[in-house]
């Protein structure tokens, strides 16, 4: 009686948590709680949330609104005690669904095919009907080569004077769903993988430093295993244009005292290193920070040189006599369009360019702005260059730090799951059925023949597909008969 | 000619094919039918030439600036995917195509009433939008292998979905018996929403100058009408559109005597939804879902980070999912899944255009 008991309340549980009415509400519940965290930004400053919410509520209600949505998690809805509750029912759901399901549907797939009566057969969704006058040998000899050659593996069963050929393909698309649930399931596992032995950091690494940390949070560190430093970040430009073309830097990797990796990474180019994959995800300026000026120098008709300098220093191209210093700097310098006056219009350096006051001997001592971007501004009269390649030091590289053995699965879900969606949607189960018979009792006389079958999908190829298999087979036993 | 001359023959195609339909749809004469077969046809080429023209113009632009880059990658590189204004055009190819297949596959003509004005309102959308119709740099971001396969995939699955719209609005309207059904009430709404929102940001549009309408949807949605700052004509916009969405609900119905008239069944209609939301899905969920989660991984660190565009994407699959096994498993029909279908579209709607004009997020590339 107890253990009765205790069935029926493990039945109605296994029941309800495999039923598609709780898939499709938990469809719904987290379509419906997924939009909050799409309007109210996550992992936000308090600030932007606060001015959000007083739109709706009015400024004095709005912070009061504001702790309530906080304490409930909204602040950070994907990752709250609610959210993953429903995500774990989401998947308790489905993979108890296809735990009740797959066995009923295996045995369905396992199921051997059966003939079917000849009326049965002409019911099916797909039927023809035809006469021949011929044997019925001959006629059975060619539906099966028909249908061979549309590869179908034919069974044939013999009763007194009937024949009827039956064949079935693609019988396993009916488990492509269970595919499909299996790989969500793995994107599932993979997600948890990454959550436990993974991490996600971040690093700003100004340009010439080191680090042998990535940061988690304010202050949180981890440890890397190994030192990577930046070496210079860049953010080229497209020509003529203040849009960016790429971010770059080039970073290193030092293993006990030694360089063991040199890459220059850009957005969608990372650089791995023993799991640990630094992504380039931003980038600013150093504040303060006094750096060096890389010139090339190059008198007319001369070698170019790399200098370093320093603000303020004095530099000469070499055996030219002309020297210049560094009496200013801006790293996005622009002229106003109204007052033509040259600005500063960025803070980051989006159009860097340095002010040099030069003395060539015999001449007036004259100032100039040199772009980086604009290497011809750099020539000067009497054909020597100035070249301004970098302000080096002053940059720093934002860094993507992250470590996820699960990313593996979630490749693995990504081709399972592929495959698992064309064999469901594309793909079809098909049935044929070939009754063939002498019109009259006895051995004589036309051979009738009953053509059926049915399609999980596609009936109008299907339909094309039992025309073919029908004509081919007809053209063969015409072909016989004239012989 | 230029592909700005050929997108035009094609825009201007589509609507004088849209209208056509429309008169099929009222007729029922077969050389009105193929004569508007014809036009989609041939705009369809003209967009597809004007789309080539667009990618070897973008291909010398990628070589102007990347001189070393191989063939192969400045050739997906310069796939005119890169914003909306191209999105938006690559929709309506999408959109056409599913169409035309379906068409010749299916047979069914009238169709086209309903997914022609859905081609129509997207490029109306691309002129007022205002957004820049230039050949632009590709970002960074953007600068990957998976752009063009991601978007493709994507936008044909949005197509799909697009067709299921045309076909689920036209079964909700042939099964209504009377005016005071919710779900004829709902289909009233939402075209009428469709609708006003659209004539919104016609007279935004024409409100504002030149420059101003490259902002039209950032900074200036709706100021024109619903959001005037004089009251009067908030008020007054208000009262028209509700009077408007009124008077599509009190004569909306008369499209069920014109479809009843012709070889549409609601039986056909349910069916075209659900094939091209089985055709729409697994496309969605492999281009949108999984293609974009890998490249996020690539580019960002995180297959998934919960951002706005990647959330909604995955409203809309449940949304859609839903739709799947409500009628494969529980065996519904009729306008309840229709109305799914509906809202799915909506869904699409958001995701694509909502999130990247109205919320931020990585993606947020797309309103440039």
């Amino acid at each position: 009686m107890e253990e009765k008991e205790k069935n029926d309340v493990f039945n109605i549980v296994w029941n309800f948590l495999a039923s598609v009415k709780l898939a499709v509400a938990a469809f719904i519940i987290l379509a419906l709680s997924s939009i909050v965290g799409t309007i109210v930004e996550q992992q936000a400053e308090p600030a932007k949330n606060i001015s959000l919410l007083a739109k709706f509520f009015g400024d004095s209600a709005a912070p009061t609104v504001y702790n309530i949505f906080a304490k409930l998690g909204f602040m950070d809805m994907y990752h709250s005690w609610w959210f993953i509750s429903f995500l774990s029912i989401f998947s308790i759901n489905l993979i108890v669904c296809s735990l009740d399901r797959f066995p009923k549907t295996w045995k369905l797939v396992k199921l051997p095919l059966k003939p079917l009566a000849a009326n049965v057969i002409r019911t099916l969704p797909v039927k023809k009907e035809m006469k021949l006058k011929t044997t019925l040998a001959a006629a059975k000899d060619e539906f099966l080569n028909s249908l061979r050659l549309s590869k179908y593996r034919v069974l044939e069963s013999n009763e007194d004077n009937t024949v009827q050929l039956y064949c079935q393909k693609w019988n396993y698309a009916r488990l492509g769903v269970y595919v499909v649930h299996l790989s969500i399931i793995l994107i599932f596992v993979g997600a948890i993988i990454g959550a436990v032995f993974g991490f996600n950091g971040y690093l700003n690494l100004p340009e010439g430093e080191e680090s042998d940390v990535a940061y988690i949070t304010q202050g949180r560190t981890i440890p890397l295993g190994f030192t990577v430093k930046c070496n210079w970040y860049e953010t080229k430009y497209y020509e003529g244009i203040d849009m960016p073309q790429e971010f770059q830097s080039e970073l290193v990797v030092i293993e006990n005292g030694k360089e063991v990796l040199k890459k220059n990474i850009e957005v969608n180019n990372p650089l791995i290193y023993k799991g640990i994959t630094f992504y380039q995800s931003s980038y600013g300026m150093v504040p303060n920070a006094q750096g060096y000026f890389i010139l090339s120098l190059k008198p007319n008709g001369g070698q170019q040189k790399a200098y370093t300098l320093r603000f303020g220093d004095t530099f000469e191209i070499p055996g030219t006599g002309v020297t210049g210093t560094i009496v200013d700097f801006s790293p996005a310098l622009g002229r106003d369009p109204r007052t033509g006056q040259l600005s500063t219009y960025a803070e980051n350096m989006v159009n860097p360019a340095i002010a040099v006051k030069f003395n060539i001997p015999g001449q007036e001592d004259f100032t100039g702005w040199i772009f980086k971007r604009y290497p011809q501004t750099g020539i000067l009269p009497g054909g020597h260059e100035v070249k301004f390649d970098d302000y080096w030091g002053v940059e720093y590289t934002g860094l993507q730090v992250s470590k996820d053995p699960g990313v593996w699965f979630i490749y693995i879900a990504c081709i399972i799951m592929t495959l698992g969606l064309y064999v469901t949607f594309f793909v079809s189960h098909k049935k044929i059925w070939v009754h063939l018979a002498y019109e009259s009792s006895g051995d004589k006389g036309p051979v009738s023949i009953s053509v059926g079958g049915n399609t999980s999908r596609n009936r109008l190829a299907f339909e094309n597909e039992i025309d073919n298999i029908c004509s081919r087979a007809l053209q063969a036993i015409e072909g016989r008969s004239k012989k | 000619m230029t592909s700005q001359t050929f997108f035009n023959i094609s825009a201007g195609a589509y609507i004088i094919a849209m209208v056509i339909y429309i008169i099929y749809l009222v007729t029922r004469n077969r050389t009105v039918g193929i004569s508007a077969t014809t036009l989609t046809i041939f705009g369809f080429i003209a967009q597809t030439i004007a789309f080539l023209i667009r990618w070897s113009h973008s291909y010398d632009f990628w070589l102007r600036s990347n001189p070393t880059s191989d063939l192969i990658v400045s050739i997906l590189r310069a796939a005119p995917l890169r914003n909306l204004y191209e999105s938006l055009i690559f929709f309506v190819w999408s959109l056409i195509l599913i169409h035309l297949i379906v068409e010749f596959k299916y047979k069914i003509r009238s169709l086209g009433a309903f997914v022609t004005p859905i081609a129509a309102l997207a490029l109306l959308f691309i002129d007022i939008s205002g957004t820049s119709k230039e050949i632009q740099p590709l970002m960074p971001a953007l600068q990957s292998n998976w752009l063009l396969f991601h978007v493709l995939l994507a936008f044909l699955g949005y197509a799909a979905f697009g067709v299921s719209f045309g076909s689920a609005a036209a079964y909700i309207v042939m099964i209504t018996e009377s005016k005071k059904e919710k779900t004829y009430i709902f289909w009233s709404i939402v075209i009428g929403i469709f609708i006003v929102v659209l004539i919104g940001m016609g007279i935004d549009f024409s409100s504002l100058s030149a420059a101003e309408r490259k902002e039209l949807i950032q900074s200036h949605f709706l100021t024109a009408t619903f959001r005037s700052e004089s009251g009067g004509v908030a008020v007054l916009s208000w009262v028209l559109s509700i009077a408007f969405i009124f008077g599509i609900w009190k004569f909306g119905l008369g499209l069920k005597k014109v479809l009843a008239s012709l070889s549409l069944t609601p039986n056909m209609l349910d069916e075209i939804t659900y094939k091209s939301i089985n055709v729409g899905f697994p496309l969605f969920t492999v281009g949108g879902l999984l293609m974009g989660a890998i490249w996020a991984n690539s580019a960002w660190g995180k297959y998934w980070s919960w951002d706005p565009k990647e959330t909604w994407s995955l409203i809309t699959w449940f949304v859609y999912a839903l739709y799947l096994h409500a009628r494969y498993v529980k065996g519904w029909r009729g306008k309840r899944v229709a109305i799914l279908a509906v809202v799915g579209f909506i869904a699409v709607i958001f995701t694509y255009l909502g999130v990247n004009l109205v919320l931020s997020g990585l993606h947020s590339y797309g309103s440039e």
